[in-house]
């Protein structure tokens, strides 16, 4: 998809994969004949722009046919090259960072007090958390007791410009979650195993809102692009496709 | 309008169930009725406009309608970007009401002077902006409102606003309502309707007085058969002149060069900016109001 629309942020998708993965594979409770069954679990990507992994799960899962990947970032597809509500099974477009967490807070909260069981669960990223507006949301969602809200932070280490440590560090990270009055664990992002308990409906403390924070690597998978800065925005040439692929391939997980 | 507001969304909130009004950490004095009333459906966001905006959004996607309150420029400008891609992209209703709009709050200074919020608020498609000139239309407005559930932004004034319709008035987007007739036409939107009456008292002797309380971009296409009735149309404004509503009235007519030559605006003039004062005074500073 993004070296047939020449796009960025493969980087950023590769890095969420597994957990989109996990999620779509059992841990959601979605459905793909009924895109807004009322009781469905609420997913958010608040990283809109990886969102060829989310676009890649909803046709692996049936949302819309696999042939319309095809036209991922082409002109007037609705698959645009950041995550669109009017796509069947996506919740919310997102682009503008720091806006998905808020926007499921709300969700949790209409669910919370209708008596829903739903879940809504945000992906953010790393780099994400400079945003005002996500402790903001942090601050209402513990003081509400918004325990079916799930946050789960793509903590690859990466963003923009380099390292987020060298940018504006988040360490101690789970301490100040914990500090926001959420309950917080660790995982790490690839582990589809450890992900799938983790990600289970089951409550990890009643009242509060979870964070998850998934240990992760940004190109996850493709040798070349691990780690690397430059894979949030360059897209692969036809040798560099056929190299990841392969490689891929050959580690079983294409 | 203030307590015009609050009494009718307490009446409409009997109504409809799925009515929820957030809060920014203000409107003492205001919204204790409809706290009161249903706790399950207010919530203080905090001093957090930004996640007040998206939040609201979020619910409303589950089937409320959602009013976030504060005043002067807090829960439109701090929060543009959640109103313009939570809400307006979503096309979700959520309304957003700010009080103290215009130069209302004239004395805290320019923190609290809304006099650019048109501005921001017509370039969203979709929005609906409803700006109600006395306590009546907000009445109006709101019921407006919750029967057409869908991005908007209510403007109102303060408390203690004066009346100037007999009765709650029909209105619909972007339909003029007659308060004097004339064949020459001051057209207000919000808060200056009283400064229209006054003008067509004094400095305006003969002119007829119309206000629009609903407009935006979708309503352009119904201006021109109304201004073409008129020789002269007027629009009136307490709103810096720039990017407000007579440059969206003069936009919408502008198609026909005869007709745009008609329209002319008293707004707020940007020697107001950075002063402080009464609304009176700070009109009158603005050129919205005649000092003579
Ligand atoms: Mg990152």
């Amino acid at each position: 998809m993004v070296a047939r629309a020449d796009a960025s942020h493969i980087g950023s998708a590769l890095s969420i994969t597994d957990i989109v993965a996990v999620l779509y594979s059992g841990a959601l409770r979605v459905d793909p004949a009924e895109p807004r069954m009322p009781g469905r679990d609420r997913f958010i990507l608040s990283k809109g722009h990886a969102c060829v992994a989310i676009y890649a799960a909803l046709a692996e899962t049936g949302f819309f046919p696999r042939e319309l990947l095809k036209s991922y970032g082409t002109d007037q597809s609705p698959l645009m090259a950041h995550i669109s509500h009017k796509v069947p099974g996506a919740e919310f477009s997102a682009g503008a960072l720091g806006h998905g967490l808020s926007f499921g807070t709300g969700k949790a909260l209409a669910a919370a007090r209708r008596g829903f069981d739903w879940r809504t669960v945000v992906l953010m990223s790393d780099g994400e958390m400079a945003e005002g507006s996500n402790w903001e949301a942090m601050m209402f969602a513990a003081h509400h007791r918004l325990d079916r809200l799930t946050a789960i932070i793509d903590y690859n280490k990466l963003q923009s410009l380099g390292t987020v440590a060298d940018t504006l560090g988040l360490e101690p990270l789970a301490a100040k979650l914990t500090a926001f009055g959420w309950t917080v664990r660790e995982v790490d992002g690839h582990d589809h195993a450890a992900l799938a308990t983790v990600l289970s409906p089951t409550r990890w403390e009643a009242g509060k809102p979870q964070a998850l924070i998934a240990h992760t690597t940004k190109g996850k998978g493709v040798g070349f692009m691990e780690n690397r800065v430059e894979w949030h925005y360059k897209s692969p040439n036809p040798e560099q496709l056929a190299e990841a692929l392969a490689g891929l391939a050959e580690n079983g997980d294409a | 309008m203030r307590s015009a507001f609050i009494e009718e969304l307490v009446a409409l909130a009997a109504v409809h169930d799925n009515i929820a009004l957030i809060v920014g950490d203000l409107g003492f004095g205001v919204i204790e009725p409809f706290a009161d009333r249903f706790p399950d459906r207010f919530f203080n966001a905090g001093v957090a406009e930004q996640n007040m905006a998206s939040m609201a959004a979020g619910m409303a996607s589950e089937g409320y309608h959602v009013f976030t309150y504060s005043i002067a420029n807090f829960p439109t400008f701090r929060c543009a970007e959640q109103i313009r891609n939570d809400i307006a992209y979503h096309g979700l209703p959520v309304t957003t009401v700010a009080v103290g709009a215009g130069l209302a709050y004239g004395s805290l200074g320019y923190s609290h002077h809304a006099v650019q919020d048109y501005a921001l608020m017509r370039a969203m498609p979709g929005m609906m902006i409803a700006a109600p000139g006395d306590p009546l239309e907000v009445r109006a407005c709101l019921r407006w409102l919750v029967a057409n559930p869908g991005p908007s932004y209510l403007r109102l004034g303060k408390s203690g606003d004066p009346r100037f319709h007999d009765a709650v008035p029909d209105i619909e987007p972007g339909k003029w309502l007659t308060l004097r007739d004339g064949d020459r036409i001051l057209l207000s939107t919000g808060a200056a309707l009283g400064a229209a009456l006054a003008r067509a008292q004094s400095s305006h002797q003969g002119f007829g007085v119309c206000s629009l309380p609903l407009w935006g971009m979708a309503t352009k296409a119904s201006q021109l058969d109304q201004a073409s009735t008129a020789q002269t149309v007027i629009a009136m404004e307490d709103h810096l002149a720039d990017g407000g509503f007579g440059s969206w009235l003069w936009e919408a007519v502008s198609a026909d060069p005869a007709i745009a030559a008609r329209i002319s605006s008293i707004a707020l003039s940007d020697t107001v900016c950075g002063q402080v004062g009464s609304q009176a005074a700070l009109n009158a500073i603005g050129g919205l109001t005649c000092t003579q």
